[in-house]
């Protein structure tokens, strides 16, 4: 055993989240912050940042271009596309999904939102919620996000003023709760200064809770799905047909949740088959249980013919239902508007059908909330649909489990990925 | 009993690399893993090879040879394309330079010149999908890039339009001439991919531990001393101990001062050190802030 082999290294677990706010609100200054004060900037990239900053005639270090990226983006000075950070503590590993603010780019936010356990939304304590930060919080609760931190940033600029901070609270707080997202935490904070995101700091001794990485070290990683019942979406079939393994039949996937086990009892959707899970494989390794979200390989008892897109279930457990039409929440991400009289290829657990919207039923105001009618839906758009594909899926509503409630449409003809879905009854 | 419900950081990676590599071979027709010999494509042929077992690796690689390499890579790069009974194709930037496809420039690096080379590679074979080792935390371009990340018909990469995607949801549909660079171990950094090497034990080419080396100091980096680069008038040069941390074209890769032995060592090198391994190691890519991008919307890796 060598010194890596024990923990705190080995233990570490991994979390997602993403950030949105408006322009300005100091998004950049708080993740450059972030890593700055973990330690995890290197000294060169410093290096061009000094460089950079002075070339536009700034004096010192300017957090936020660390975050920077693409040319286009640095000439305009602002952030177009979500962008990848990484960084570490001894606790976790984190992967930072850097979502843009600009109002036209809603569907960043929702790309960004998809994989993450927790978001962070940036506030500018002078100006308070704005309208999107607003339509972030209920694009945040849209995609299931579970853990939502209000950063009040700028603190400084209004005198790290208690007050302040808690007229924010009481102003966002009715909306955000509305929403239902289960766990909500308001921070105070300078990402300039650093009060409150790695280090306490000084001025706001008022305020008792953790800092934000504190909060990004101890939350629960939600996506862990281990106690949901078990669904292997079959991947992909391993037939090698050579001479040593004339006969071997092993089904690939990523248990999208829940835990297999050998000799448990499985179903196979949507055939309704059953049979018994021999042995589990990861590689050449041979597991007696396996979890969410592993990629493994299992062999079944009984020789069963199984394709790509079919489910492996636990019988013990609710089997998801095997539906031809349902209903959910899409939002369009392409510039060309939905065509209510085009058939669309919607992509779901690896499956992928061909789909016609038989209704569409409203759209959400991302704004107030409500529902107002409609006859197309266009780039950026929530709607209410009711869904037909014409071979089965196996479903599951979104709020229950995410993997088996999220689809994607694409557009045929121009293989554009044209909308992301979220299914509420199946 | 919650704590061991939970894979660590490091598995978790892995099993996103390998629903990544899979989802390439149920969809794709005719894609190939870019293999140069270097860790990070050693680590994509692990991947591979757990993501298939006990089958095969269901793809051939590819290797754009500058012939600038270190010659102790390219044995390491046969040895385990045999090992693995894969295919390795290769094609090389010398010949795309004798037959007028590139003109090569003095002094140039060659791991730009790359790029022409493997597109003609690309559409000589026509693969639809090409595994990339490629990670985010590299350069900030690369931090912008989808994990499937489609090229258009003259293999550029458009970073004001790419496709969205929302969880792991890929969409891997190209029309003919069009292909799809696929990026398995994006989210994974240098610190990452030297832990995996060390728990699955894999072997990897000899200079990237601590040896003995002779170097010359140019431009505040360390060059190796071989038949591409020698000395210049006044330049002194010394022999000292060095690893290297990327192993691309010789005359421009720069290795740095370490007593790393092993992969645990450098493991605890790389959680203290505090200098990215593109900039360490990589004259070219000092240029300019926006190369890598330039270079990306090319066509490049
Ligand atoms: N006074 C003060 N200014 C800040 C703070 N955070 C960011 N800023 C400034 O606000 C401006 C916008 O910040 P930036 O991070 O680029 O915002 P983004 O558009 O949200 O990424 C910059 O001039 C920052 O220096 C803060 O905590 N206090």
């Amino acid at each position: 055993m060598t010194a890596l082999n024990t923990p705190p290294l080995k233990t570490m677990e991994l979390l997602r989240f993403s950030t949105a706010g408006s322009v300005d609100d100091g998004k950049s200054t708080l993740i450059g912050r972030l890593l700055y004060d973990a330690k995890s900037i290197f000294e060169d990239t410093l290096d061009a940042i000094a460089r950079t900053t002075m070339k536009k005639g700034q004096e010192g270090l300017n957090l936020a271009l660390l975050t920077d990226g693409l040319q286009a983006e640095r000439e305009q000075g602002i952030t177009i596309d979500v962008a990848y950070r990484y960084f570490a503590t001894p606790r976790r590993k984190f992967i930072i999904t850097d979502t843009p603010g600009h109002e036209q780019y809603t569907r960043n936010m929702v790309t960004g939102a998809s994989t993450s356990d927790l978001a962070i939304i940036l506030v500018d304590a002078r100006k308070g919620p704005l309208i999107q930060s607003r339509r972030h919080a209920y694009l945040s609760s849209l995609l299931g996000i579970r853990h939502l931190v209000i950063a009040v940033n700028k603190m400084d600029t209004a005198n790290y003023s208690d007050k302040r901070f808690k007229e924010i609270q009481h102003d966002f707080e009715p909306f955000l709760k509305r929403l239902g997202i289960p766990h909500l935490y308001f921070i105070p904070m300078s990402a300039l200064h650093g009060d409150m995101v790695v280090e306490r700091g000084e001025n706001l001794d008022w305020y008792k809770g953790p800092t934000l990485l504190d909060l990004l070290e101890t939350v629960p990683v939600s996506l862990s799905t281990t106690h949901l019942p078990a669904r292997l979406p079959v991947q992909l079939v391993c037939r090698p047909q050579t001479p040593e393994l004339p006969d071997f039949r092993g089904y690939m996937g990523r248990i999208e949740s829940g835990t297999l086990k050998t000799g448990e009892a499985v179903t196979i959707l949507p055939s309704g088959q059953r049979s018994r899970i021999r042995n589990l494989y990861l590689g050449e390794k041979e597991l007696g249980e396996a979890i969410a979200p592993q990629s493994i390989q299992v062999t079944l008892e009984d020789e069963i013919d199984i394709s790509r897109g079919d489910m492996i279930v636990s019988s013990q457990d609710s089997l998801p239902k095997t539906v031809r039409k349902f209903e959910a929440k899409i939002c369009w991400l392409s510039e060309t508007p939905l065509d209510l009289r085009r058939k669309y290829l919607l992509k779901h657990a690896n499956r992928t059908v061909k789909a016609i919207v038989e209704s569409l039923d409203y759209l959400v105001d991302i704004n107030s909330l409500e529902q107002k009618p409609a006859l197309t839906v266009e780039v950026n758009d929530i709607a209410h649909i009711h869904l037909k594909v014409l071979q089965p899926v196996m479903a599951e509503p979104y709020h229950e489990n995410r993997k088996l409630g999220s689809f994607i449409l694409i557009d045929e003809s121009s293989n554009m990925t044209v909308a992301g879905g979220m299914i509420e009854k199946a | 009993m919650m704590t061991f419900n939970r894979l660590t950081h490091l598995e978790a990676l892995e099993s996103e690399a390998i629903h990544i590599m899979r989802e390439v071979a149920a969809e794709c027709r005719n894609p190939v893993l870019l293999f140069s010999g270097g860790k990070d494509s050693i680590v994509m042929l692990r991947l591979a090879e757990k993501a298939f077992l006990p089958g095969r690796i269901p793809f051939p690689l590819l290797h754009i040879d500058t012939e600038h390499n270190f010659p102790e890579v390219i044995k390491f790069r046969d040895k385990l394309a045999n090992k693995l009974k894969v295919k390795l194709i290769v094609r090389s930037v010398q010949d795309s330079i004798d037959a007028g496809r590139i003109i090569e420039k003095p002094n140039q690096s060659r791991n730009t010149l790359q790029t022409t080379t493997l597109l003609d590679a690309i559409e000589e074979f026509g693969f639809d999908a090409c595994f990339g080792g490629a990670r985010r935390d590299e350069e900030k371009a690369r931090a912008k890039e989808r994990i499937f990340s489609f090229r258009d018909e003259f293999g550029q990469w458009d970073p004001r339009n790419q496709r969205p995607e929302l969880w792991d949801l890929y969409n891997t549909r190209v029309h003919p001439g069009e292909h799809m660079r696929v990026f398995p171990i994006s989210n994974w950094t240098e610190l990452d991919v030297w832990q995996y090497i060390h728990n699955e034990q894999l072997e990897v080419p000899a200079l990237y531990y601590a040896h003995e080396r002779e170097v010359i100091e140019r431009n505040g980096s360390l060059l190796p001393v071989s038949h591409l680069v020698r000395p210049k008038p006044g330049e002194l040069t010394q022999r000292i101990t060095v690893r290297f941390r990327t192993v691309g074209d010789m005359s421009c890769t720069c290795p740095v001062i370490s007593e790393a032995e092993n992969a645990n060592e450098i493991i605890l090198e790389t959680a203290m050190t505090r200098i990215t391994e593109r900039g360490a190691t990589r004259m070219d890519d000092k240029t300019s802030d926006a190369s890598m991008e330039l270079r990306k919307k090319e066509g490049y890796f």
